[in-house]
């Protein structure tokens, strides 16, 4: 029988939330206790569960599972000898930090997006890794690449379109959104209309900084974006972005966007204090809604701490499945919403810091 | 040969580590051995370029390897070999 679960990748493991008969959502385990967790996932097309480890000490690691308990260690994606992420600076993997199957059509092709800026690709189910060279080599990679918040850029964004399986984009911090067409041969850039505020020429072509881009499934020519400087939305597949922030916030600055599955004009933002403070919104937690492709955002506060809150949400901490939502903050709340963000009830006060949130219906 | 002697914090992926006698004049060519002996464990210590994690510590006796980059020390017939996790984060 299908189960619906909740998967958090944090600071000390992957945890697990599962939901009762009675559609109450209740803790159910941790897995890699003490590890922390960078993206914990699930593939639909495989029934696998994924779980990227950071070990501080030991380098990342990469496992997968058939059934959430029992797990397996993979080789890791590793850069070829002699790769550099600049001149004199050898490539090696910083962070697995982006998952995505490769359409519904292959199974077993996955995609993991990671610092310094590789993506890499297998066909055997994570068995083995390729470097996509197509983006590695691209001409923009080593010059005008740059990391945002950590060391080095880092892919975090990978979106397979579901009616072509050689569509995809992908977001880099910082870089900006690429594209190819043709499964990942040839890459190019999609960032006219952002606004980089950190830049000699803000409206540079490379070097913007998407925390996080989404798109609605069943229009996936409609992608969202939560900036570095802004909240932006495009209707025409990346061509053109337009800013939609609230210019007095609170959707603003943040990290975690959710486009709706099937309606191109919804999308959720979680806002924070800009990047200087990386702190809530006037020390409350409100998710942000719009219903009318960002000409609007409305609050939503209903359930959520409104005093001395501190929380930030990761990029990947926002998840969205039909009506319900799910999301866990940096000081290890975690809060689920079953009707559109309209109210929300407290899943646990005492994670550790969250990097991850997924639902999987899994059998 | 040298022995290499590992920090019980890598028992937790490698429970049945145990210390290793293997061939080997330079620390580069004794983690080849550990390889062959423990599948995956090098890449616990150094990356894909070969070069010592940050937070991983390797000792000859009491003293720390000069070459993070390489790990090109020499080692003497009865050297032991440390692998140790740094110090870090107080």
């Amino acid at each position: 029988m299908a189960q619906n679960l909740l998967l958090f990748g944090t600071r000390k493991g992957l945890v697990t939330y599962h939901q009762k008969n009675n559609g109450n959502w209740e803790y159910r385990d941790t897995q890699f206790l003490g590890a922390p967790v960078s993206i914990a996932s699930y593939d639909q097309n495989t029934g696998t569960y994924w779980a990227f480890l950071d070990h501080g000490h030991w380098g990342c690691k990469l496992h997968r599972s058939k059934d959430g308990k029992n797990w397996e260690e993979l080789e890791a994606p590793k850069y070829p000898e002699g790769e550099e992420i600049k001149e004199g600076i050898p490539a090696s993997t910083k962070l697995l930090w982006a998952f995505s199957n490769g359409g519904s059509d292959r199974p077993g092709t996955v995609y993991i997006g990671t610092e310094p800026g590789g993506l890499f690709k297998s066909t055997d189910n994570g068995d083995s890794f390729e470097l996509v060279r197509g983006l590695w080599d691209h001409p923009s990679r080593k010059t005008q690449w740059f990391g945002g918040g950590r060391d080095h850029p880092g892919i975090h964004s990978i979106l397979v379109d579901p009616k072509d399986s050689d569509h995809i984009y992908i977001g880099i911090s910082c870089a900006g959104v690429f594209e190819t067409l043709d499964g990942g041969a040839n890459w190019h850039p999609m960032n006219h209309g952002l606004q980089a505020e950190f830049l000699p020429d803000p409206s540079s072509e490379i070097g913007q900084d998407p925390h996080l881009v989404d798109w609605c499934k069943a229009n996936p020519k409609v992608m969202w974006q939560q900036n570095h400087c802004g909240i932006y939305r495009t209707v025409d597949g990346g061509a053109n972005w337009a800013d939609i922030s609230q210019p007095e916030g609170p959707a603003n600055f943040g990290f975690a966007i959710a486009a709706h599955e099937t309606d191109p004009e919804v999308a959720w933002v979680v806002p924070g204090v800009s990047d200087e403070m990386r702190v809530a919104v006037d020390n409350a937690l409100c998710v942000c809604r719009t219903e009318d492709g960002g000409k609007t955002w409305k609050a939503l506060r209903k359930g959520l701490p409104q005093s001395a809150v501190f929380d930030i949400t990761y990029r990947h901490a926002l998840a969205l499945q039909g009506e319900k939502l799910a999301f866990g903050t940096t000081t290890g709340n975690a809060y689920m919403s079953m009707n559109n963000g309209d109210s929300w009830q407290t899943l646990n006060t005492n994670l550790p810091m969250v990097h991850s949130v997924e639902f999987a219906v899994v059998d | 040969m040298p022995t290499v002697k590992f920090t019980s914090n890598l028992k937790r992926f490698y429970p049945n580590l145990a210390p290793l006698r293997v061939k080997g004049n330079t620390v580069a060519e004794i983690l080849k051995e550990v390889e062959a002996n423990h599948a995956g464990l090098r890449d616990y210590i150094v990356d894909e370029n070969g070069v010592l994690r940050k937070h991983v510590n390797i000792f000859i006796g009491n003293d720390m390897v000069s070459d993070r980059q390489t790990l090109q020390d020499t080692l003497a017939e009865n050297d032991e070999v440390y692998i140790m996790q740094a110090l870090s984060g107080g």
